[in-house]
């Protein structure tokens, strides 16, 4: 149950930390990062387990809307499988 | 946001490193067109067949299929919108076809024909689904006991329910084309039209006329489960018109037309696979056979997400002057070769959609009077479908309606391909004025229609022979 979170907005202190946060408080455990910033713009990407994750799949969409609503940036969760058959063969 | 389009080529630079498999660039690619170039599966469609419901008594046969489709269907709306929410995928309508009503009708003589118009109706707001197709007759080589009855019912059918669509297919290559069907379906859509006219005339677009109608389409108005389909299964339809125009955009103005034809099958392969995916995991959740993937451009009215765009991108002024209909058969094209190896089984109306009041191009195109519907018809013969959410004068004869069918079914028959029509007469008003459907069906300016009488062609009725392409054995 893997998923890839992206993070993309205006870059400010602290967003990384939050989002690390959230997964954190919802037991998301977080395999990798990486991170760019272009003309003060933010883009982020998390690879998560989602496995033992302690809410169900609304509430966590619920949760990281608020989170970007918040910040004030895009937050998109999207299921490692999507990538996969779009972009393997 | 230009954002991510730039975060995507940075990360491409920076020598595609990646992630779990995936490069990162692909990644923000993705994001991209879910959230800015309008990418969605756009129906879950379930088939269900109610050939099991057929009985004498018209009261019990409606029972029949309300319980069919509420037991069938239970789940559909609740297990799709699971999936999207799990997997981050933009999952549009949910949606049901059924067998033709006219053969459940056959057998019951005394039968109202509307009662099970409103008890699809009623099944249909009862599971969640937005439409329910299938108030439908294939008449294409002749009339069959209820063939008659519901093709009369049908104006009064849409009239008298919300969800309910209906289609009719008048020809196909290998019988011909029905004449007399011809002559009754200008009849029906104008009265459809008439009915409605206090909603602006909505009866009629939720009823299509078809020459060699598929049997697994997952596409309203259209859709119908056919009688070859099995009891019961799941069919996808993919769109992505505003991911081709977006990809395109980026290429640049030199770029040769290989180029061009090579990224939309590019593009098209994953967004078919995005579909291929839903279509496997709603097989799995509801513990139905997956069915086809139907591999159209569907537009919508939202700004960019518009395939008069795509042929605008390919390098056309505006859609419907000269070139529009070869930039068409490239993108119809394109899309189905990229499709193809994307999904396991194809089927529906696979193709690029024109419908006028859907998309915001081809709306921009009808107002300023580029978009003509001869060029319409002339670029029916090289992507999928027809004359489709046109609205033309509320004055326009029935048989003029009947001579327009009878051409878009030709283009059919002759080139083996499935052609429809889905007209709106605006009731009472003129060319030039709009008609404005909201929604998904958006509005539409009223084009203008040759007027000149064809009646007596009309009202010759019998059978328009088969061509010679239907000798294929």
């Amino acid at each position: 149950m893997k998923a890839f979170i992206t993070v993309i907005g205006h870059d400010t202190v602290g967003v990384v930390a939050k989002v690390a946060a959230l997964c954190s408080e919802l037991n998301i455990n977080i395999e990798d990062v990486t991170q760019s910033i272009l003309q003060g713009m933010f883009a982020m990407i998390m690879l998560v387990d989602l496995s033992n994750c302690n809410v169900g799949h609304e509430e966590l969409h619920a949760r990281t809307e608020a989170l970007a609503k918040e910040m004030g940036m895009q937050i998109n969760l999207t299921r490692q499988e999507v990538f996969d058959a779009m972009h393997t063969i | 946001m230009a954002v991510l389009s730039i975060a995507a080529e940075e990360f491409t630079e920076k020598g595609y490193f990646s992630m779990s498999m995936i490069n990162t660039g692909d990644i923000l690619e993705t994001i991209e067109m879910f959230t800015q170039d309008n990418l969605d599966v756009r129906t879950v469609t379930m088939g269900i067949s109610l050939l099991d419901c057929i009985d004498p008594d018209p009261k019990k046969a409606c029972e029949k299929v309300y319980n069919k489709i509420t037991t069938k269907a239970a789940n559909l709306v609740p297990a799709v919108e699971h999936i999207s929410a799990e997997y981050g995928i933009p999952i549009i309508n949910k949606r049901i076809s059924v067998t033709p009503i006219a053969m459940l009708l056959g057998a019951c003589p005394d039968a109202d024909p509307v009662d099970f118009a409103k008890a699809l109706d009623a099944a249909g707001k009862k599971v969640g689904v937005n439409f329910v197709g299938g108030y439908t007759a294939l008449v294409h080589k002749g009339f069959s006991t209820g063939d008659r009855r519901l093709i009369e019912s049908i104006p009064r059918a849409l009239a008298e329910t919300d969800i309910v669509c209906s289609s009719v297919n008048i020809g196909a290559t290998k019988a011909g084309l029905n004449m007399d069907a011809i002559k009754l379906m200008g009849e029906a859509v104008k009265k459809a039209s008439e009915l409605t006219a206090d909603r602006q005339c909505i009866g009629a677009a939720k009823l299509v006329v078809f020459c060699n109608a598929p049997e697994d389409n997952p596409f309203m108005a259209g859709a119908f489960h056919g009688p070859g389909e099995p009891d019961c299964e799941i069919h996808v339809g993919v769109s992505g018109p505003g991911a081709v125009r977006a990809a395109l955009a980026k290429l640049p103005k030199d770029a040769s037309i290989d180029e061009v034809a090579e990224l939309v099958k590019r593009t098209a392969f994953k967004i078919t696979r995005v579909g291929q995916l839903v279509a496997n995991l709603a097989s799995k959740a509801l513990g139905v056979p997956a069915g086809i993937i139907d591999l159209s451009l569907a537009p919508t009215p939202a700004v960019g997400d518009s395939v008069a765009n795509i042929l605008e991108e390919m390098g056309l002024e505006t859609c419907g002057c000269c070139g529009t209909t070869a930039c068409l058969a490239l993108l119809n094209d394109a899309v189905k070769k990229g499709g193809v190896m994307a999904s396991n089984h194809v089927g529906g109306l696979s193709g690029a959609f024109i419908p006028v009041s859907e998309d915001d191009g081809m709306i921009h195109a009808a107002e300023c009077g580029c978009l003509t519907i001869e060029k319409l018809e002339a670029m029916t013969a090289v992507c999928s479908v027809g004359i489709d959410m046109v609205v033309i004068p509320g004055d326009t004869t029935p048989a003029v309606i009947s001579a327009l069918i009878a051409d878009e079914a030709a283009i059919g028959m002759v080139n083996s391909k499935t052609t429809a029509v889905r007209v709106i007469p605006a009731i009472g008003r003129k060319a030039g004025e709009i008609l404005d459907f909201g929604g998904l069906l958006g509005y539409a300016p009223i084009m203008p229609v040759n007027q000149r009488d064809p009646s007596v062609f009309i009202n010759r009725g019998g059978r328009l022979p088969a061509p010679m392409q239907s000798l294929k054995n």
